[in-house]
């Protein structure tokens, strides 16, 4: 009897928190009916921003799956760091998930940005990191860095580096036994850590947002479009490419849940 | 391939490289914070954060953030049990649902909950209650965003409790509400509160949901993180460093509150 | 002499795992390390492999030193206690990875797999996967694996820890019998001395990192070196004063000297069974455990406590009751040295009850 008002409180919680706002979402965007939609969606601003995002994604993704692999790696198996050394990395590694995205991008502003000693180096070699492209990678690079290596190191201490070893009497060396023995282990933490990865950079508001200068047709992103939009009364627009994002989120979202069953198999 | 990269120099250099991305990350930008804003000086730095607007901001994202840390552990412990004890009709769908926060941009949810609780929304016209660009908002904004932490962060050890300890405890008499708080609350306590710590760092730290939605008024709806932002626009990189400062020395203090009790936790 | 170690050292931190350990082995030849958990043995095994660098020592394989070689050069075959074969792939392509490292033509691969399949009794389970096979069946996926690639030197942790009593017996004999249709130069890990016996040609008693005695099965029963390999081959009741004993009245009270002395070297009887009754002493039956072969007779001679067997065809004997005792050898020793002792009183040749 209880079991039934805790179920039913559940999924009235649930349906509140979750499946009204979605339901919102995809319903706002077509008030003023299919051309409403398209017309915001084909503004060269949206287009721009959609682009930035697109690329922002891929490369962070790119970047933060190679390095997050690697430093996994070394932090759960190198002979040559000393224990001291490896945990405290660990607890290094979490300190961007404490870190405000705004707080993100000041760091970055603050240390490459046109008026300090490496932004004006920079600059003199026509290499502008803050209010540009490369600045607004650095800070999603920041933000979801903890991701791919919160996923993969579980996983290496787990499985243990028993196979490894045998590999290596059997005459592997380290890239072959990466490849034959260790990669199949992690792949598929690997692929939730892309996932999320790519489901964090697409959302990365606040850090992109100081970094960028959310310079219109330069420096926008589909999060702060959105921002900017809501901001000038254009809720048609905001929403229109609000549901752009959702929807990929939405897909991300089913990816998730995915690779999560396959990660937990083994 | 292999005997390619089997030299010395190849493993060197990926070591090294890996490492400058490491420490050049995320190490040097954190000191650079710490340093910057004192560079200006211990005095500069009190009287930046003694600015009524800072301090007031700092309190005012705590007691928020504190407020929705405890509406989730509340909801997050019911919804939790509900998913691992029972058995109901579309409990996988809404077990996968409950990751949308995770997955969802921050400024679309804050846009989202202005659709919904906004001026122009039914609930407006219905209840006529403001919402949005007061306190509420923001807890809405809050709870959101960091709904799935305490869920998920006492499912799996809920899971792992083997039936036999209950099992072994009715045998030996315990009623049912007792075996509740001997055997399998503590049990989950770590997880809720774990989970619960990570929902208040993370509460502490939102913008996006909470800059669309707040209206950012000072001294009544403006957190730390808007503020931060807003000292940036205003070319006050110090005073910003400054409550940055603050704010992410509580946040490195929960992490390390968190370290510890799962270290705890596995001893 | 096919492996030779000199002043093998290994110290974690300030536990010092490995002590001075030297010794040598020849081709062909089947070794155990036996002793007890935490004495050194897989550490040892392990510097062998490569897969742990010495603090100090040298290994050399065929004369040639091969300290700063690594295991993938060593021409090793290891097999683990749990058998860390490659969960992702089948039985066939966990016994081909050696192979295929060594970028073998595919012909060759096959025909050697399949050889190595059948001697290892596993024909139609190439295209299973390791959690589809049993705990023996893994086993011998771990030996085939290990010995595709043709090694000198076969390594072996604990092979039969983890499997059942009595798929262990049959793996053993199987074991040995393999290793020396193949006469692969051998050295397994264990700490059941049962197996020690049974499998090596030669053991090697390791504890607390030092090397006790290199050599047969029999001349380690026969002719222990040292009071922790006499005690620790077969149960021996350990007496402190032996003088107590009828024949050993006469071994030196001042000099420390203490015995070991096996079940097998007591003979218990009722008044008038034991042949040699002049050389027999009084006794009483303290405890009686029923072994399903044989009786284990618990006596108390003089305040001291020995230990012996009865067979099931004599007359049982009960708790409390008066027996008569004959101890036909004796282990002695002091921290000087060790020997041992037969009765003197034994005029005639006697069976050895084993």
């Amino acid at each position: 009897m209880m079991r039934r008002l805790w179920i039913t409180l559940t999924y009235v919680v649930v349906t509140l928190l979750l499946f009204v706002p979605l339901y919102k979402i995809f319903t706002g965007a077509w008030a003023d009916g299919v051309s409403g939609f398209f017309d915001a969606l084909l503004r060269t601003q949206s287009l721009h921003a959609l682009k930035m995002t697109g690329l922002i994604v891929v490369i962070v993704t790119v970047i933060n799956t190679l390095f997050g692999v690697m430093l996994s790696i070394y932090l759960v198996r190198a002979t040559w760091l000393s224990p001291l050394v490896k945990r405290l990395s660990n607890s290094i590694v979490d300190l961007p998930f404490a870190v405000s995205p705004v707080i993100g991008g000041l760091m970055i502003v603050l240390l490459l940005g046109p008026n300090t000693v490496l932004g004006t180096l920079l600059g003199n070699v026509g290499v502008s990191i803050v209010y540009a492209l490369p600045g607004m990678v650095l800070a999603t690079l920041f933000v979801t860095f903890p991701i791919m290596v919160r996923e993969v190191m579980p996983v290496l201490q787990e499985i243990g580096d028993q196979q490894e070893q045998a590999a290596s009497t059997l005459g592997a060396y380290s890239w072959y036994t990466f490849w034959k023995v260790t990669w199949p282990n992690i792949r598929f933490a690997v692929m939730y850590g892309v996932v999320l990865t790519v489901a964090r950079s697409l959302g990365e508001f606040g850090a992109v947002l100081v970094v960028s200068g959310n310079i219109i047709n330069k420096t926008q992103t589909a999060t702060t479009l959105v921002y900017q939009d809501v901001e000038n009364f254009n809720v048609v627009a905001a929403n229109g490419i609000a549901l752009v994002l959702a929807a990929f989120s939405i897909m991300l979202l089913l990816l998730m849940e995915w690779t999560k069953k396959r990660k937990e198999v083994h | 391939m292999n005997s390619l990269f089997r030299s010395r120099k190849w493993s060197y250099s990926f070591r090294t490289i890996v490492f400058i991305y490491f420490i050049g990350l995320i190490i040097i930008p954190i000191i650079g914070i710490y340093t910057q804003s004192f560079s200006t000086g211990i005095a500069s730095f009190i009287d930046n954060l003694s600015d009524p607007l800072a301090w007031k901001a700092v309190l005012l994202t705590l007691k928020l953030a504190a407020i929705a840390t405890l509406i989730n552990i509340g909801i997050g412990t019911m919804i939790g049990w509900v998913l691992v004890r029972y058995d109901f009709p579309g409990k996988s769908i809404i077990n996968s649902v409950i990751d949308l926060p995770f997955a969802l941009p921050t400024a679309v949810a804050g846009f989202i909950i202005l659709l919904l609780v906004g001026p122009s929304s039914l609930f407006y016209e219905w209840f006529g209650i403001d919402v949005v660009f007061h306190e509420p908002a923001i807890v809405l904004a809050m709870v959101f965003v960091t709904f799935p932490f305490v869920i998920r962060g006492l499912q799996p050890l809920l899971e792992e409790l083997d039936q036999s300890e209950e099992e072994a405890a009715y045998t030996l008499g315990s009623s049912k509400s007792r075996t509740f708080f001997q055997i399998i609350f503590p049990t989950m306590l770590p997880g809720i509160l774990s989970g619960a710590m990570l929902a208040f760092s993370r509460a502490i730290a939102e913008f996006g949901a909470v800059v669309l939605i707040s209206g950012n008024i000072p001294g009544k709806t403006l957190v730390a993180s808007v503020y931060i932002f807003g000292e940036i626009e205003s070319n006050n990189p110090q005073g910003a460093a400054a409550v940055s400062v603050l704010l992410l020395t509580i946040s490195f203090l929960i992490l390390w509150f968190i370290h510890k009790l799962n270290r705890g936790g596995q001893a | 002499m096919h492996i030779e170690v000199k002043n093998l050292n290994k110290e974690f931190g300030s536990f010092h795992a490995v002590q001075d350990v030297s010794f040598e082995i020849e081709k062909g030849k089947l070794i155990g390390f036996l002793g007890p958990s935490g004495g050194g043995k897989t550490s040892i095994l392990r510097m062998l492999a490569g897969l742990e660098t010495p603090t100090s020592g040298d290994i050399y394989f065929h004369g040639k030193r091969v300290n700063d070689l690594p295991p993938q050069e060593r021409g090793i075959g290891f097999v683990f206690q749990n058998y860390a074969l490659f969960k992702h792939m089948t039985v066939f392509d966990n016994i081909a990875f050696g192979l295929k490292v060594k970028k073998q033509n595919k012909a060759f691969i096959k025909e050697r797999v399949q050889y190595l399949v059948e001697l290892t009794g596993l024909k139609g389970f190439e295209h299973r996967y390791p959690h589809q096979l049993s705990g023996g069946q893994r086993q011998r996926v771990a030996f085939a694996r290990a010995l595709a690639p043709e090694p000198q030197l076969l390594l072996l942790d604990e092979p039969f820890a983890a499997i059942d009593a009595k798929i262990r017996t049959e793996l053993r004999t199987w074991l040995k019998d393999m290793i020396s249709e193949l006469g692969i130069t051998s050295i397994f890990v264990t700490h059941d001395q049962e197996e020690a016996i049974e499998v090596a040609d030669e053991i090697m008693i390791i504890s607390k990192g030092k090397l006790e005695q290199k050599g047969t099965p029999w001349e380690i029963y026969k002719n222990p070196q040292t009071p922790f390999v006499a005690s620790f081959i077969g149960e021996s009741s350990l007496i402190e004063h032996i003088q107590c004993f009828k024949g050993y009245e006469d071994v030196s009270k001042s000099d420390g000297i203490k015995a070991l002395i096996r079940p097998e070297y007591v003979e218990v009887g009722k008044p008038g069974e034991i042949v040699l009754a002049s050389a027999t002493m009084d006794a009483a039956v303290k405890h009686l455990h029923f072994r399903g072969s044989e009786w284990m007779v618990e006596l108390e001679v003089d305040g001291q406590k020995l230990i012996t067997y009865r067979s099931l065809e004599k007359e049982v004997l009960h708790p409390g009751e008066k027996v008569k005792v004959l101890l036909h050898r004796a282990y002695l020793f002091n921290d000087d040295k060790s020997w041992i002792l037969e009765n003197p009183l034994k005029v005639e040749p006697l069976p050895i009850y084993i």
